[in-house]
């Protein structure tokens, strides 16, 4: 009864914990699938949307879901920037030099906000009373409950918005073929940058929640929930909306179980041990499409 | 003697010359221990992005987790100078042997894939390697290995630096150089080519992984201790910034690159926030107006300048 008790308990930590991951895939799935560049900044566009939600709850006083509002606003916003000052110059040159940029602006992202936040950790406020519920021997916390209704609700208003918006039918028009969808008359350049913007803005809900959920975020928090995260839309097949949600939701949860049975230590070794299986036996993911390469 | 040779021997020559002036002004007390510690610093630099971009640059496999091979290097040389009192050069040899085998393992069934997914799948190696080495309770753990004899001077840095680009440029100008040039510019035509591939683009994995480990092992040997914090990707990042800035496919540019990135870390050492700032910024310009790097494809020798230099002095 016991490991029964431990491992069921270590799955709802690696639910709420895998959900933030999958609010990062999803960003870098949605990229990937229209520009088909792996997104680096990506990781520390979660954490300036941790830090901006940080600073609407401790300075503007605001509460959890206003703050998230506006803490999504903000990231969306700084998304499309970055896609417009650092990528979008860059739209026809070889992938390897729009990677390198990609790596440049992790790292300005991260100095910079280094330089203005300061390095140390900073201690996200309390915003709802830590109150844990029972159901029947197992422990859910209110973060984890937050975290779960949270993301629910984003990911039914992505797949809406992806779905049943003319801007999301544009959005798949061009990730299917951009250069057909110019000629139907959708402005590329503009969808990129939408695209860009939810994926942000996704982003930054997930480092609020991780914010509420760990209490602490630093400026360098970014990296390895980012790469993490790229390693889920992998694993769930890149360019796959559905994909990214199952796959961190999959790696939450075996992250949780490898920290809880085997050793914290090796939680990242096992995402990255995770990727590189995926990529050798299955590299369209689980949802993905099969690629035939052309010549 | 053909011109190449001449050449190679004007080079060694040049850097004999420089060895001996660097030499003369650490002994004569002109420069200080902090020169004499970036200069090692700076000798090690260009171990890693000469490597580096054997693999990046010359075959175009996009790698990053050449960090990882030098923590195997660092690693084997330091455990075999510390605990089994082998000699420093065979401790570095055999630091450079683990990191090629490694990379000979890990080439195998990762350089079939292509691009970015091939740098995710290195990184996460690296990184594997990394925390497997923090989970060795022999080697310290996270905690790092402590009590390495100091053993690297700037003689050794510099004469096995010296050996690493000879090797790497000659091993350019071979048969197997050319091979990988030749996957570099298009894979699939040098296929039909009748070129094998996974033989070239793993060839030159292991070479470059061999000596990042060799590298390591100097990079040990310096620090009197090691810590795998040290070999994060962070500090791929930093190699691959040298390659990058100067010039992917150019030995010159490398040198450059490192010299370059080791002048500014040194000057900004104190404002560590500054020099991140300023790295990322040259990254993403040089990716707007220069994006073949400071040198492209180009070596010094074959510059126009230094051509002209030769010929006005006939």
């Amino acid at each position: 009864m016991e490991f029964t008790e431990q491992f069921v308990q270590q799955l709802i930590n690696g639910i709420s914990l895998g959900s933030i991951y999958a609010l990062i895939a999803l960003g870098y799935t949605m990229v990937y699938g229209i520009i088909k560049l792996i997104n680096f900044a990506h990781g520390d566009i979660y954490m300036v949307g941790a830090y901006i939600g940080f600073f609407a709850i401790s300075v503007a006083h605001l509460s959890i879901v206003p703050a998230l509002i506006v803490s999504m606003v903000v990231t969306g916003i700084l998304g499309m920037l970055v896609e417009k000052l650092a990528y979008k110059p860059l739209r026809n040159a070889p992938r390897i030099s729009i990677l390198i940029t990609a790596i440049g602006v992790s790292f300005f992202l991260e100095y910079v906000s280094m330089y203005f936040v300061t390095p140390q950790p900073r201690t996200f406020p309390n915003v709802m009373e830590s109150t844990a519920y029972q159901l029947g021997a197992f422990v859910i916390n209110g973060q984890q409950l937050l975290i779960f209704v949270i993301t629910c609700i984003l990911m039914v208003l992505l797949t809406y918005i992806v779905q049943y918006t003319k801007v999301g039918k544009a959005m798949r028009a061009v990730s299917f073929d951009t250069e057909t969808a110019q000629l139907m008359g959708i402005d590329a350049n503009r969808i990129i940058s939408v695209t860009f913007g939810i994926g942000s803005a996704l982003a930054a809900a997930g480092g609020v929640l991780v914010g509420v959920y760990y209490n602490s975020i630093d400026p360098l928090m970014g990296i390895m929930p980012g790469l993490k995260a790229f390693v889920a839309a992998v694993l769930g097949g890149i360019g796959s909306i559905p994909g990214a949600m199952a796959g961190g939701v999959i790696l939450g949860v075996i992250e949780a179980l490898v920290s809880g049975f085997i050793s914290s230590t090796f939680r990242d070794a096992a995402a990255f041990g995770i990727l590189i299986l995926v990529l050798l036996f299955k590299p369209s993911g689980l949802f993905g499409k099969n690629t035939r390469e052309k010549v | 003697m053909n011109r190449l040779r001449m050449q190679d021997m004007k080079i060694l020559v040049a850097s004999l010359v420089l060895f001996g002036i660097l030499m003369a002004l650490l002994g004569g007390g002109v420069l200080g221990a902090f020169w004499e510690f970036n200069l090692i610093l700076l000798g090690i630099n260009i171990i890693m992005s000469v490597s580096l971009n054997l693999i990046n640059g010359y075959t175009g496999q996009f790698s990053l987790g050449h960090a990882g091979f030098m923590a195997i290097g660092a690693y084997m040389s330091a455990v075999l100078t510390t605990n089994f009192q082998v000699p420093f050069l065979g401790a570095l040899i055999a630091g450079g042997l683990a990191a090629m085998l490694l990379g000979l393992l890990i080439g195998l069934p990762t350089l079939r894939l292509r691009g970015d997914y091939l740098a995710i799948a290195t990184l996460g190696l690296g990184e594997i390697i990394r925390i497997t080495i923090m989970n060795i309770q022999y080697v310290g753990g996270a905690a790092g290995f402590m009590g390495i004899p100091h053993k690297t001077t700037f003689t050794w840095v510099f004469f096995v630096m010296l050996f690493v680009l000879f090797f790497v440029k000659n091993f350019i100008n071979s048969s197997h150089g050319r091979a990988c040039i030749a996957v570099r510019e298009n894979e699939i035509a040098a296929e039909a080519m009748g070129i094998n591939t996974t033989k070239y683009k793993v060839m030159a994995f292991a070479i470059g992984a061999g000596f990042a480990g060799v590298a390591g092992g100097l990079f040990a040997h310096c620090f009197y201790i090691i810590n795998p914090t040290s070999f994060t990707f962070m500090a791929s990042f930093n190699y691959l910034i040298m390659v990058v800035l100067g010039g992917l496919g150019s030995i010159t540019g490398s040198i450059a690159g490192a010299v370059v990135l080791t002048g500014v870390s040194a000057a900004l050492a104190d404002l560590p926030e500054f020099r991140m700032i300023i790295f990322s910024l040259v990254l993403i310009l040089l990716m707007f107006y220069r994006p073949q790097g400071l040198f492209g494809y180009m070596e010094a020798a074959d510059m126009k300048w230094i051509k002209r230099l030769k010929g006005g002095r006939k």
